[in-house]
């Protein structure tokens, strides 16, 4: 009865969802006001109805009905009560749901804001948003239904949404369990991080078609959802480091991106929306850029819509498969439909949105946002290839040809190198026009020491022509934010004669936008530190050894202590844990690590987890790959040693306290932009 | 001509990124073949980049640890959709695989770890080369199991 329940509700906000997308058009129309704060209302109802059904949902997760279809699926009478929740995003039926919850929780956020200076993109913007919850609650209602029960019938057991004729419930003794590879914490908080993410780049697209809409082209939508978008890209990166996180902790191959489809897919629409970050800012400054950036968020949101269908639709062994599974080409439609639909508009704004100030110099602030924006699409561009690559070779040889990680890393790796380039000069090219002497005066000190950096790079530790090309870019653009940074708290030192830490204090308080987007510039270098050091310098050694025997890896000795094995019956576990001890060269112990390989019983597989030694230098990595049950003397370990991989994860903890700076709310009204150049006395026509 | 000057620095980028694309491509693309193509082809695509898929048959599965040599056996699966489809979808496409003895096989061998995935009627994604004996020499292994999980069963990789 529960099952039917959470169903009627959840038809009923698809009712009320619709009700509200054409109350709003409606009320538009009709010049009625009272229309649209209905529409409103609706908006702000689904919220709750949506919470009402997923907490119905996971009611029937947590108390194991296993005549439910997807409770069956995704947990077991074994799993923790937090994972049983936590499973009503681990499959698919699921995901939608959560996915149509967080974008009415967002949606229900933006219409309680204040609306009375952009009262016209209102309706607006309820439609779009809208029209995307519609898409994902119509899929759960249609075709995934997170409610379906399992009934036995004259023909088998199957699922169904209603209850057949000639049929009795069927309730399955235990579940399947949920992949025991997804039950670790950072799987727990990837996939909401990611979808987080992936549903608030809704909210500026929703605003720019209200704009496009509306006609109100000028850079009211930008500075409405400049937040929304720092914030989605937060979450994003978030999502994207956790599961580099979880794929390096769980899944035991020593690496934590490996070019698969899903990965990509979480990586396009970051692209994008990166790129979006920086090209608003020339249209604030500049006005121009005004196609590009309409261009570039709704190529954000249709890569969005994209990622969500393929991470979740387990259609990526084969890319033929994307036609072939139920709600495919309903996905393909969707973002078929909203694409050409969104820049049609363009195109019917086409004047409107043109420039009002003209791009002259190379070395340009705005020109330089250009070239970024350019890589940032060609990176786009290689990783939309790759996927497509099977598909096109097939079409036009008859051969299917794929392309793995190397493919991605040589065609990307100039991409990126370019990119850090970019970030090191950009911050100190002016708006309007940049002469190479002007750029050459600010940056040959931090040039010069980034020389020598690389000089002693090279005399000391490496001679890898692509490592030190990658070391010289971090130091060069590490000392420029440095040195830029150090001028403007020189300068309030001098002018305010404040003492240090209040001169950097002040200096990022007043203008957190910039000095927040530095801090997350240095944060992107020292993850570029730890990608340069695990992808170029790790190294692995493999082998059997007995009981007190040791392996020699790097100058570290890592000596088999013991193994034990045990069963842990109420959490359907063998645990078998190995003891290793690693010394360093000097025969000095480091630690005691503990690999391990859990035995799941109930999805009968297996799970290897690593014993890792962290330190900034690099890392141990063991994994205990075999040992014999009735000879304990050997086993089987691998070693990796990957040097500088805690830099990127330190360098992910400063990203995030960058764009919480850059991101956080002011507690001033937002100040009035005023353009530099030539469009110097225009404040925005919204103010 | 302001226009022009970046249009062309546009235009230099854009050819820069085809021919990074073009040049990785060419080195590192792999044909996707089935175990049937392969026995076609034979000796033609020895040496060459090829990703094989075929259904894992579990007797055949033997590890040697103390060289971390994993050899077994792979049925074949067909690689289009549709005729997977008439097969009555993956997981069935395997298992027919797995029992049917006259169906094309062909010998894996893999150093490495034996990853967690690998089972009876699993579906095994080899990247490498065909060697002059006949086995299939792979560098990298990817293991799905279409039965248990339907949704992003995180494939396992190993190099």
């Amino acid at each position: 009865m529960i099952a039917e329940l959470g169903f009627g509700v959840l038809a009923l906000t698809f009712l009320t969802t619709l009700y509200s997308v054409f109350a709003a058009v409606y009320g538009e129309y009709s010049k009625s006001p009272a229309l649209v704060e209905s529409a409103r209302r609706a908006m702000l109802l689904t919220w709750p109805l949506l919470t009402l059904t997923a907490g119905i949902l996971i009611y029937l997760l947590v108390n194991n009905r296993f005549e439910v279809q997807f409770v069956y699926e995704v947990t077991s009478r074994s799993m923790p009560t937090y994972l049983k929740v936590t499973a009503w995003w681990g499959g698919q039926a699921g995901s939608l749901l959560f996915w149509s919850w967080l974008m009415s929780a967002f949606a229900s956020l933006v219409t309680l804001r204040k609306w009375d200076r952009d009262r016209e993109l209102l309706p607006w913007v309820i439609v779009v948003a809208g029209v995307t919850m519609a898409f994902f609650i119509g899929m759960n209602l249609f075709f995934e239904n997170p409610f379906a029960q399992i009934y036995r019938t004259f023909d088998g057991i199957a699922a169904y949404t209603f209850q057949p004729a000639n049929s009795i419930l069927f309730t399955a003794e235990d579940g399947r369990g949920l992949n025991p590879l997804l039950r670790h914490p950072g799987m727990v908080i990837h996939p909401p991080m990611l979808y987080l993410g992936f549903v608030s780049f809704v909210i500026p697209y929703a605003f720019a078609m209200a704009a496009l809409i509306t006609g109100r082209t000028d850079d009211r939508w930008i500075r409405l959802t400049r937040r929304w978008a720092l914030w989605a890209w937060l979450f994003l990166t978030c999502g994207l480091v956790l599961g580099g996180r979880w794929a390096y902790d769980v899944l035991g191959w020593g690496g934590y991106w490996g070019w698969d489809p899903v990965e990509i897919a979480a990586f396009m629409p970051w692209l994008t929306g990166t790129a979006f970050l920086h090209s608003v800012m020339i249209q604030e400054k500049r006005g121009s850029f005004k196609r590009w950036n309409m261009l570039l968020v709704i190529l954000t949101y249709d890569l969005v819509i994209f990622g969500t269908f393929l991470t979740r639709s387990g259609v990526l062994s084969s890319v033929h498969a994307f036609a072939q599974s139920a709600i495919g080409p309903l996905f393909f439609g969707f973002i078929g439909l909203t694409l050409i639909t969104s820049v049609a508009l363009i195109f019917y704004r086409w004047d409107a949105l043109g420039s009002e100030t003209e791009m002259t110099s190379f070395l340009s602030r705005e020109a330089l946002f250009l070239f970024n924006n350019l890589l940032f699409i060609s990176i786009l561009i290689v990783c939309f290839w790759g996927v497509i690559y099977p598909l096109v070779s097939e079409l036009f040889t008859g051969q299917k040809v794929t392309v793995g990680p190397p493919f991605y890393e040589r065609a990307t790796g100039p991409i990126f190198a370019g990119l850090l380039f970019l970030m090191g000069i950009a911050p100190l090219s002016a708006w309007g026009h940049s002469t190479m002497k002007t750029l050459g005066r600010a940056l040959w000190k931090p040039t010069i020491l980034a020389v020598v950096i690389t000089v002693i790079i090279f005399l000391a530790y490496t001679r890898n022509p692509y490592a030190l090309i990658g070391f010289f870019l971090v130091a060069f653009t590490i000392l420029v934010t440095f040195y830029e940074y150090g001028r403007g708290i020189f300068a309030r030192m001098r002018s305010q004669g404040e003492n240090f830490p209040a001169a950097f204090w002040n200096l990022t308080g007043r203008n957190r936008r910039r000095y927040g987007g530095y801090i997350v510039h240095l944060s992107i270098m020292l993850m570029a530190i730890g990608i340069l050091g695990i992808e170029l310098f790790q190294v692995e050694t493999q082998g059997t050894i007995a009981v007190g025997d040791s392996l020699q890896l790097s100058g570290y000795t890592i000596k088999y202590k013991e193994v034990a094995s045990w069963d842990d019956f109420p959490s359907g576990v063998n645990y078998t844990r190995a003891v290793v001890e690693v010394y360093d060269k000097d025969g000095d112990l480091l630690g005691s690590l503990h690999p391990r390989k859990d035995y799941y019983f109930d999805a009968q597989q297996n799970m290897t987890i690593p014993g890792q030694l962290a330190s900034m230098k690099d890392e141990v990595y063991v994994l205990l790959i075999d040992w014999k049950p009735i000879n304990p003397d050997g086993a089987t370990f691998k070693i990796f040693v990957n040097p500088l991989v805690n830099w990127l994860w330190l360098g992910s903890l400063v990203f995030i306290v960058g764009i919480l700076i850059a991101a956080w709310p002011d507690r001033d009204p937002e100040p009035v932009m005023v353009r530099e150049g030539k469009s110097l006395t225009q404040t925005s026509a919204a103010d | 001509m302001k226009v022009n000057k970046f249009f062309i620095g546009g235009m230099l980028i854009l050819g820069a990124v085809v021919f990074l694309i073009w040049n990785a491509a060419q080195s590192t693309q792999e044909f996707f073949m089935t175990i049937d193509e392969l026995n076609a082809k034979g000796a033609s695509v020895v040496d060459k980049n090829l990703r094989l898929s075929g259904a894992v048959i579990g007797d055949t599965i033997q590890y040697d640890a103390q060289t971390l040599t994993l050899t077994f056996e792979a049925a074949h699966v067909p690689g289009d959709q549709a005729a997977l489809e008439t097969e009555g979808g993956l997981a069935q496409a395997l298992h027919e695989a797995v029992m049917d003895p006259s169906r094309a096989r062909m010998t894996i061998v893999y150093v490495g770890p034996k990853p967690d995935l690998l089972r009876n009627e699993a579906q095994a994604i080899v990247t490498g080369k065909l060697g002059a004996d006949g086995v299939f020499y792979a560098n990298e292994l990817l293991l799905k199991c279409p039965t248990k999980y339907e949704e992003a069963v995180p494939e396992q990789a190993g190099k």
